[in-house]
């Protein structure tokens, strides 16, 4: 390798400023076939406070578990205007709600397919470099075989797992410290 | 099976820690445990792709964007974005955010004495062209107080947001300007380790693309994840 990756830096409190324009909180549009969730959280500081100046940012499959990117090969459907991404500010309770599809299985690592999952990033002040995380839902029977929650260790699994609220509500939160510490991951 | 594309881990040093206490919001806001290792799928290679059909024709310029002019010294940020390998990152969109000239934010969290510019919102967005380069027109950026410390001083500085080609080359940095006499004393700039990271966040002055009677120019590059040469992991 010829250069070395740039550093990271936080995005501070005014991040609203530059990042708010791409602001999408209805990951799926009416043309995108899958069943339709809201997922509603808290974003939590070591205090159990609420982080009002943090920022989620979804990434995801269709619900065929094809994602709008040349480097995924599969032959499988994907709706015209479906990009999977999503950017959810936290309000001043640092609660955040997006709906969308529930995406489908999505192949890897080796020859096995994933347990379907929202890919989160999350930023905020106070973080000088974004976290990764996963969103899986409640109920699934592929969860037990997905390889990446094999990796984590079983009593902090459920971090990772929505919890259901109401028909259609999904209830997931991002806990920065303390004894439900969200599992953030490093690829 | 196709074979997948595999980004190299980060170099040690080259990046902040979560827990930093210099720079005190840290300290409620780190993970307190170590990040799980996993594997790169096919969730982490691919990331959300943009366009210009995203964009307003006077994004990239934050001097247009209101009737009048903004107060400050106008200037041009040119740049690349290269990954690891040298290789260009084409059409990948890149968001800035800036202070007014006199170090303020139209935000309602800056509470700072300095003076809002009617015509300066501070907010600017442009795409990488096929060979990885951008320019921005924009003014130069008031240095402002923060309560971090006693007497602290945020440098000047412009926040940078890139996407690159995947989800695991996203990155939010600052750009910095040189010979700033704030660095030394700033926490963000000073949470890199190695002194030769913080400094690629530090632009250089670019006579080159300074424009006569008009604008200074300032170049920075920007350098995201790269690929290992042979890909190894399977689809």
């Amino acid at each position: 390798m010829k250069l070395v990756a740039s550093g990271s830096q936080t995005v501070g409190p005014y991040l609203h400023i530059g990042l708010t324009w791409l602001n999408r909180d209805r990951i799926a549009g009416p043309g995108v076939k899958g069943e339709r969730f809201v997922i509603q959280g808290r974003v939590l500081d070591g205090d159990g406070k609420g982080v009002s100046d943090a920022l989620l940012e979804i990434w995801q499959a269709n619900a065929a578990g094809k994602y709008a990117h040349p480097d995924d090969r599969q032959r499988k459907p994907l709706e015209k205007g479906f990009r999977g991404f999503g950017r959810i500010p936290t309000d001043a309770q640092g609660r955040f709600r997006f709906s969308t599809v529930r995406p489908g299985r999505v192949p890897g690592p080796g020859r096995g397919l994933q347990a379907p999952h929202l890919n989160a990033t999350v930023f905020m002040r106070g973080l000088l470099k974004q976290l990764s995380t996963r969103i899986y839902f409640p109920d699934d029977s592929a969860n037990a075989e997905d390889a990446i929650l094999k990796r984590v260790p079983v009593a902090r699994r459920a971090t990772l797992i929505a919890r259901r609220r109401a028909r259609g509500i999904l209830e997931w939160n991002v806990v920065l410290q303390g004894r439900n510490e969200t599992v953030f991951f490093e690829f | 099976m196709n074979r997948l594309p595999h980004y190299r881990r980060f170099r040690p040093r080259t990046q902040p820690a979560y827990d930093f206490p210099f720079y005190a919001s840290t300290a409620k806001r780190h993970p307190t445990r170590p990040l799980v290792i996993v594997p790169q799928t096919l969730s982490e290679i691919t990331g959300p792709v943009f366009g210009h059909g995203d964009l307003e024709p006077t994004d990239n310029d934050l001097t247009r964007q209101h009737k009048g002019e903004p107060l400050g010294e106008r200037i041009l940020v040119n740049g690349r974005v290269l990954d690891e390998g040298g290789r260009p990152v084409p059409h990948t969109l890149i968001e800035i955010w800036q202070a007014n000239a006199a170090g303020r934010y139209p935000h309602k969290a800056d509470r700072h004495d300095a003076p809002l510019d009617p015509n300066f919102s501070g907010a600017g967005r442009t795409i990488t062209d096929a060979r990885g380069r951008y320019q921005f027109v924009t003014i130069r950026p008031g240095e402002y107080p923060w309560r971090n410390h006693y007497n602290a001083w945020r440098p000047a500085h412009i926040h940078f947001s890139l996407f690159g080609r995947a989800f695991l080359t996203r990155l939010v940095t600052q750009m910095y300007f040189p010979g700033d006499p704030l660095l030394s004393l700033d926490p963000m700039y000073m949470s890199i380790p190695e002194e030769q990271a913080r400094r690629r966040l530090v632009s250089t002055f670019d006579l080159e693309h300074t424009v006569p009677e008009h604008a200074l120019a300032y170049r920075f590059d920007i350098v995201l994840r790269g690929r290992d040469a042979t890909p190894r992991e399977r689809a």
